[in-house]
């Protein structure tokens, strides 16, 4: 029972992170995913400082401003301090991070509940322990899958409703700027749930490979879509299937369960990559000697 | 007969860094006409464009559009970025990007309805792209892209329009459809503003045009702004090599544009 948790929980991170890397990635910025996954740190700490107990509702919000605040300093650094993109980056989410681990080495010496290995790994294989139970003996599953639950609700209902303006702000934002849109609120509203999913993913995958979630599966689907919303339906498909394979993977091989998913995501792509190289050039000879007679 | 005024543009002033992309640019552009926006590159043309189109604060002065704030006046004027400004490798197609120029400010959460999809099958046809209407936009030549970018336009239904060097990477043949195509908007009444820099054209293509290096140095008909004067002005020194090489070309009939295919 606890594999069915743990399978459908990760796909639904896979989900909602692999959407939200679509429109990351089409707009050039994959490496913002990876900051604000990291930037969300602090929060994360001090949401579960407050709360003694897991995370609240609340505090999860919380800690979600961390990663629009991170945002936010990025690009004041990039645009009024004119350092370059790449080095703002580089020194607000590092500079974040490590306010994180500062506070988990002092305030949460012996907690149970969040260590470094939590950051760097999530604790997948321990969701079942924190369940929702009704009327003393009804299991109705993780907490950590109703918890991604209302993310992924968040986030569809986002999509679904702002679909013109992120493909707008995506494909050309001086175009979207010059009809009149406030693109600044358009940007942040995608930074608000960039890094809801990372709060939320980070109890079930940790901090740091969330980010092989945000950017892998809409990388590979990118490779084969000439669609938007291909792109999205594939980046899910490509999701949940390194998330299957991968979690069956790590209990073969006794490995850590989010590192397998990840690991299979990466196999997925390059196979993809190859694949779709072999097609082109098959299709190059064709039509090079069709050309030919 | 005085004509209206489209665009004003009154003691702009634009930096970057410091230094001075536009300096005290002051003008008022006429309705009605193709416009031509020429000068060497650097001279702030393009910084022009986006300044008018309120993408670029200026550091003093201000831009009127029909006598107006531009904030009211963004249903009526439509841009065409720069074709290498977007990534073509956007999952899209022709009929995607088209339609993009049916957004609003107001019908972001709407669905596209079908006045919305009649105007923009409509646009494709114009610019004699409808064969292509469900092709992946990566998977056309760059004059096509240029004819996607001006479909978005049209499809905005506006009064001006702005476009950043239409005829870059272009074909001679679709040069001359886009040509066509501008004359008819301005025949009912539109206005259409055009980065060029190809000044061997220019009298051909502008009923009217503004000559920048940074600060303005000519505006008005061809023939008064073509002067070897102003040009040397605009040019320096750089002009005369230019026309050695413009001569040289028209002597030897070499081709000089980017080649073309429709796919």
């Amino acid at each position: 029972m606890s594999d069915f948790w743990i399978i459908l929980t990760a796909s639904i991170v896979a989900i909602n992170a692999g959407l939200l890397g679509c429109f990351l990635l089409l707009r050039k910025m994959a490496m913002v995913g990876d900051a604000i996954s990291h930037a969300v740190l602090p929060g994360i700490v001090i949401a579960y400082y407050f709360s003694g107990d897991k995370t609240s509702g609340l505090l999860l919000l919380g800690a979600t401003l961390t990663g629009v605040l991170a945002s936010f300093i990025i690009d004041f650094l990039s645009r009024k301090a004119k350092i370059q993109g790449d080095a703002s980056i580089g020194i607000t989410y590092t500079l974040l991070f490590a306010l994180g681990m500062i506070m988990i080495s002092t305030w949460m010496q012996g907690n149970v509940d969040i260590d470094m290995e939590c950051v760097l790994y999530g604790d997948i294989a321990l969701i079942h322990m924190d369940k929702i139970i009704v009327d003393g003996n009804l299991y109705l599953g993780p907490r950590a899958f109703f918890v991604e639950i209302i993310a992924f609700a968040i986030i569809g209902f986002s999509l679904l409703f702002g679909f013109k303006g992120f493909k707008l702000l995506a494909f050309n934002i001086d175009y979207a700027r010059s009809l009149g849109i406030n693109t600044g609120k358009w940007h942040y509203a995608l930074m608000t749930l960039v890094s809801l999913t990372t709060v939320v993913a980070f109890e079930v995958v940790g901090a740091v490979l969330v980010v092989g979630f945000l950017i892998i599966p809409p990388a590979t689907a990118q490779l084969v879509s000439t669609k938007l919303k291909v792109m999205l339906l594939l980046t899910c498909i490509f999701g949940i299937s390194a998330v299957i394979l991968g979690y069956y993977l790590a209990i073969w091989w006794n490995v850590s369960i989010t590192g397998a998913m990840v690991m299979v995501s990466g196999i997925i792509f390059f196979g993809v990559l190859i694949g779709q190289r072999i097609l082109k050039s098959n299709k190059q000879n064709v039509e090079f000697a069709e050309g030919q007679f | 007969m005085k004509e209206k005024c489209a665009i004003e543009v009154h003691n702009l002033t634009i930096t970057y860094g410091g230094a001075p992309v536009l300096w005290d640019v002051d003008f008022e552009l006429p309705a009605g006409q193709i416009i031509g926006v020429i000068g060497p590159n650097g001279s702030g043309k393009t910084t022009l464009l986006k300044t008018i189109m309120g993408l670029l604060e200026p550091s003093s002065g201000y831009v009127k559009i029909f006598n107006q704030d531009l904030s009211k006046m963004r249903e009526r004027i439509a841009y065409v970025p720069q074709r290498e400004s977007v990534d073509w490798d956007f999952p899209a197609s022709v009929f995607d990007v088209v339609m993009m120029g049916r957004y609003r400010k107001n019908n972001l959460f709407k669905r596209t309805n079908k006045i919305d999809v009649e105007i923009v099958e409509e646009c494709i046809e114009k610019v004699g792209l409808t064969e292509f209407r469900d092709r992946q936009i990566a998977q056309l030549s760059g004059g096509q892209q240029q004819r996607v970018f001006i479909a978005r336009a049209l499809a905005q239904k506006a009064e001006i329009y702005l476009m950043d060097e239409p005829f870059v990477g272009v074909d001679a043949a679709t040069e001359n459809s886009i040509l066509n195509l501008l004359e008819e908007m301005r025949n009912t009444g539109k206005t259409v503003l055009i980065i060029h820099h190809d000044l061997q054209t220019v009298s051909d293509y502008f009923d009217y045009l503004v000559l920048l290096n940074t600060r303005l140095i000519a505006k008005g008909t061809p023939q008064d702004v073509l002067t070897k004067e102003n040009l040397t002005n605009a040019y320096g020194g750089q002009l005369t090599l230019l026309a050695k090489v413009a001569n040289l070309i028209k002597e030897n009939q070499f081709p000089i544009r980017e080649k073309d295919v429709d796919l």
